[in-house]
């Protein structure tokens, strides 16, 4: 059974709801990721398991009881803000000694636990320092060790690392996946970054407009969005709206307008629903022969409109009969602006979404 | 350039002497030996700083209003606090009126605030004169107090406060613990800036007072009427030496910006 579940859960704001009619699982000891542009409901969502908001209504269940009505101060979940919200006006060793103090223990106790969670998040030598003295990264450690020594249990980040630098929140994700693999804690995240999301988590839903749109394993959703919303926010940047499609053969056949693709079949249909051809602009190929499209299947006649240098590859803008598309191609001589060309689309990476 | 600045520091200068002339005049008259108040001051004498402390109604009204001044602050601190927390941390329907009522103290002349006071609270309820005066003066101060912490409040991360319940700390605990640390330079500036606005406060204590109840202030309105000698200018000098001390302490406890922006 899973340890944390969110059964029919709605939120209204003003009349308007956020969330409704919501559900979510999750099992123990996972890292679920919340993913999805603001406003979508991800952040209203952990507030709610937080205890912060409540629903109005729907249950939620944690453990096997009910923690609809449970105070946020009775539910032993460790959270950590984008803010951090460290005590200012405490030392960083009294702000990791908060909870600990709460529950009453010795003092020696307390300060055994707090100087080993110092040591886990590699800050053994700050406990006198204010937050104010601390770097960005020195805060969000001090916010995680806080979160982490009442021994939760359940941890939840609210976009915890969209204060710092881009190298420093590559660190810390590391960070954050080793410490909560090492204590093999139940963790919810959320944050508007597919990468993060998808490097440290072992479940990532994406959501819009208060619904999950797909919930999977990070490289599922990577390969195989299953609507047209996930292709689009994880990078899926071309699509084909398909007039025919025939299931029969080894591949499934696609027609429209006289052009014939193939899409490769997936075990369990993953990729394969709907009559939306997407690609990324990574996975296109552009051949300098122009070739019959109408007989040759997966590929479309086209001029290039613009080319841009990205470093690695050159990205063209490709017009053809079904569309503009974007293609990335690594090359040393690249295309000009109003060369003719072949877009082709590979079946194994053309996927199917509604 | 320079001639521009040289323009500039004199202007400066004639509305600094506009300014603090009078108080500068005021200051140097209280030392006049004579009786009467006058300027330049034939001598130098500390005669009628001796005799506020033999003027057994300065010392008296002193006292009322000091003490009405401290309650009077801690009434409006009680019900201002929960207020300008309320104000700042949630938001709901009618907050915008409801800031605007507790403002509007500041914004109706002091003479009408005061007479309407005196009309309800001393002759509609009947009210002790000492009750009254006490209300009175809690209803100046509350906007003072309100604004002041509810400014200081701004700066306040509230995710601090859900950090606090997070780690299990119910709203009573994280408001003692961890609210009430962080904002404390703003109440006392709060309490600061209060006592002044009330300690110096004529047009509603001249209703609230009566026979055998005065203030300072009202006392010494009745004292100017009646006498001319130096004795109101060393009253002068001595409050506003007191009020200096307090601007000195609040500067120091949050700066003057605090009250400026917004």
């Amino acid at each position: 059974m899973a340890l944390l579940s969110l059964e029919q859960v709605s939120v209204a704001y003003d009349n308007h709801f956020i969330l409704e009619d919501f559900n979510l699982q999750l099992e123990k000891g996972q890292l679920l990721s919340l993913l999805g542009p603001s406003g979508c409901g991800k952040t209203t969502t952990l507030r709610l398991i937080a205890g912060f908001l409540n629903a109005e209504q729907g249950k939620f269940m944690f453990s096997g009881q009910d923690y609809t009505h449970v105070p946020v101060n009775k539910r032993n979940f460790g959270f950590v803000f984008q803010s951090y919200a460290l005590f200012p006006h405490m030392s960083v060793y009294d702000n990791v000694a908060f909870g600990l103090r709460l529950r009453k223990l010795k003092e020696a106790e307390v300060k055994k636990r707090v100087l080993r969670m110092l040591d886990i998040v590699s800050l053994n030598d700050f406990e006198k320092r204010l937050p104010q003295s601390l770097s960005g990264g020195q805060r969000q450690r001090v916010a995680i060790a806080r979160a982490l020594v009442i021994e939760p249990d359940l941890l939840l980040f609210d976009e915890p690392l969209s204060n710092l630098d881009a190298n420093l929140r590559v660190n810390m994700r590391v960070e954050i996946r080793r410490i909560q693999q090492e204590l093999g804690i139940t963790t919810v995240y959320v944050s508007h970054d597919q990468e993060e999301c998808f490097s440290i988590s072992d479940q990532v839903a994406v959501m819009n407009q208060g619904k999950i749109e797909q919930l999977d394993h990070p490289a599922a959703i990577f390969k195989y969005p299953a609507s047209e919303y996930v292709a689009r926010f994880i990078g899926f940047g071309n699509f084909i709206s398909f007039e025919n499609r025939n299931d029969e053969g080894e591949d499934i056949e696609l027609s429209t307008k006289g052009f014939n693709f193939q899409a490769v079949k997936r075990l369990n249909g993953a990729g394969n629903k709907g009559l939306l051809g997407a690609i990324r602009p990574d996975d296109l190929q552009l051949l300098v022969n122009v070739v019959d499209s109408k007989l040759v299947s997966n590929t479309l006649p086209g001029t290039v409109q613009v080319s841009t240098y990205l470093g690695r590859s050159y990205q063209y803008e490709v017009e053809t009969e079904l569309g503009t598309f974007t293609v990335n191609q690594e090359m040393e001589e690249p295309f000009r602006q109003g060369q003719r060309v072949t877009v082709y689309f590979p079946k194994e990476k053309l996927v199917l979404v509604q | 350039m320079k001639e521009g600045n040289r323009a500039l520091s004199l202007y400066t200068l004639l509305v600094f002497i506009f300014l603090l002339g009078p108080l500068a005049i005021i200051s140097v008259t209280s030392f006049e030996p004579g009786t009467i108040l006058k300027f330049p001051p034939e001598g130098f004498s500390l005669r009628w700083y001796k005799n506020i402390f033999e003027v057994s109604m300065f010392m008296e009204t002193f006292k009322t209003s000091v003490i009405v001044s401290m309650l009077g602050n801690l009434l409006a601190l009680l019900l201002g606090v929960p207020a300008a927390y309320a104000l700042s941390r949630f938001s709901f329907r009618g907050r915008d009126t409801l800031n605007a009522l507790f403002l509007s103290p500041v914004l109706i002349p002091g003479i009408v605030l005061g007479f309407t006071l005196l009309r309800y609270l001393i002759v509609v309820y009947g009210l002790p004169i000492y009750a009254g005066l006490l209300i009175g003066h809690t209803v100046i101060m509350l906007p003072f107090i309100i604004r002041v912490i509810a400014s200081s409040l701004a700066n306040f991360d509230f995710a601090v406060e859900e950090a606090a319940q997070s780690l299990g700390a119910g709203r009573l605990y994280t408001f003692y613990k961890i609210v009430l640390p962080n904002i404390r330079s703003g109440i006392m500036a709060a309490i600061l800036i209060a006592f002044l606005e009330s300690f110096n406060n004529v047009d509603i204590s001249v209703f609230m007072t009566g026979p055998g109840v005065s203030t300072l202030p009202i006392q010494m309105l009745t004292y100017v009427q009646n006498y001319f000698d130096p004795t109101i200018a060393a009253i002068s000098v001595i409050l506003m030496v007191l009020t200096a001390a307090l601007m000195f302490i609040i500067e120091r406890l949050m700066g003057f910006a605090y009250f400026t922006k917004r």
